[in-house]
């Protein structure tokens, strides 16, 4: 009886085992951009656009700069 | 806010707000750009070519931050699918017809770029920008929904057209989703207008008629 014990023990411990193995069997890769439901695409996303948007306004600083500095 | 709650899409459905955005906003800037242009062939005056010049330059960048957005979001969403790799993406009609119209309006440039005559600068750069207008929408949109694509909106896939029909749009993202078109665009307008004020300034001796 004492031996049986640790032998049901070993099998549902196995058993847990094998579900935590299911549990991670599915290919989930790049995982920072795939947790919270995928939020940080749109982080990306919103980063792409307004990163994209500060150079073009930016370089259109520069021009206008430039012409201000010919005008003088 | 609150978004619907979708499969494979998750939270992705937000840059909605953003993405989807940018094209429409490129759509009304180049449209912008051909009414210009026939305004520059109807009286030649180069007022008008300085404006269809500078709303097509804005709306070609508009046209790349959506291209750009949208392989981030294709990223995520359409290789994450069991049947999907990257070489069935890169066979993506949309995405073919996004960069062809990409580089029609490239070579607008391009072929503006190569002249040195004002006069015959702006004369055929209206004319190609008439025809790049219309290339604009065959290939980005009806081709697309002709042959069969991943992204919403076409043949085989089960949503319809998710831009502008009021049934496939939820209420909830259609009351950010208008504002937010009509926001991208006046910020694309505003700086298209900078641009064409600074070339006013520049070209003010060419410009007393």
């Amino acid at each position: 009886m004492n031996k049986l014990i640790p032998s049901i023990l070993l099998v549902i411990f196995g058993m847990i085992l094998h579900i935590a193995a299911f549990a991670q069997e599915k290919p989930e890769m790049a995982d920072v951009m795939r947790s919270n439901g995928k939020i940080y695409v749109v982080v990306a996303v919103c980063l792409t656009i307004l990163i994209g948007l500060f150079i073009y306004v930016f370089l259109l600083d520069r021009k206008i700069s430039r012409l201000e500095k010919g005008k003088d | 806010m609150e978004v619907p709650r979708l499969f494979i899409l998750n939270e992705t459905i937000r840059n909605l707000y953003f993405h989807v955005c940018m094209w429409f906003g490129m759509m009304i800037l180049f449209g912008t750009s051909f009414v210009y242009s026939i305004k520059y062939l109807r009286g030649f005056g180069l007022r008008n070519d300085i404006f269809a010049h500078n709303f097509a330059a804005v709306g070609s960048f508009f046209g790349i931050l959506g291209y750009a957005t949208g392989t981030i979001w294709a990223n995520y969403t359409w290789v994450s699918d069991q049947s999907q790799s990257l070489g069935s993406i890169l066979k993506e009609p949309k995405l073919i017809g996004a960069a062809i119209a990409l580089l029609i309006y490239g070579a607008y440039f391009v072929l503006r770029g190569s002249f040195t005559d004002m006069d015959k600068k702006a004369r055929i750069s209206a004319v190609y920008n008439i025809f790049a207008f219309a290339m604009l929408f065959p290939s980005i949109w009806i081709i697309p929904r002709l042959v069969g694509s991943l992204h919403p909106g076409a043949p085989g896939s089960d949503s319809g057209n998710p831009a502008l029909n009021f049934k496939d749009v939820d209420s909830r993202l259609r009351m950010i989703f208008y504002p937010a078109i009509i926001g991208w665009t006046l910020l694309g307008v505003w700086i298209a207008t900078l641009k064409i004020r600074l070339q006013l300034i520049k070209d003010k001796s060419l410009l007393n008629e």
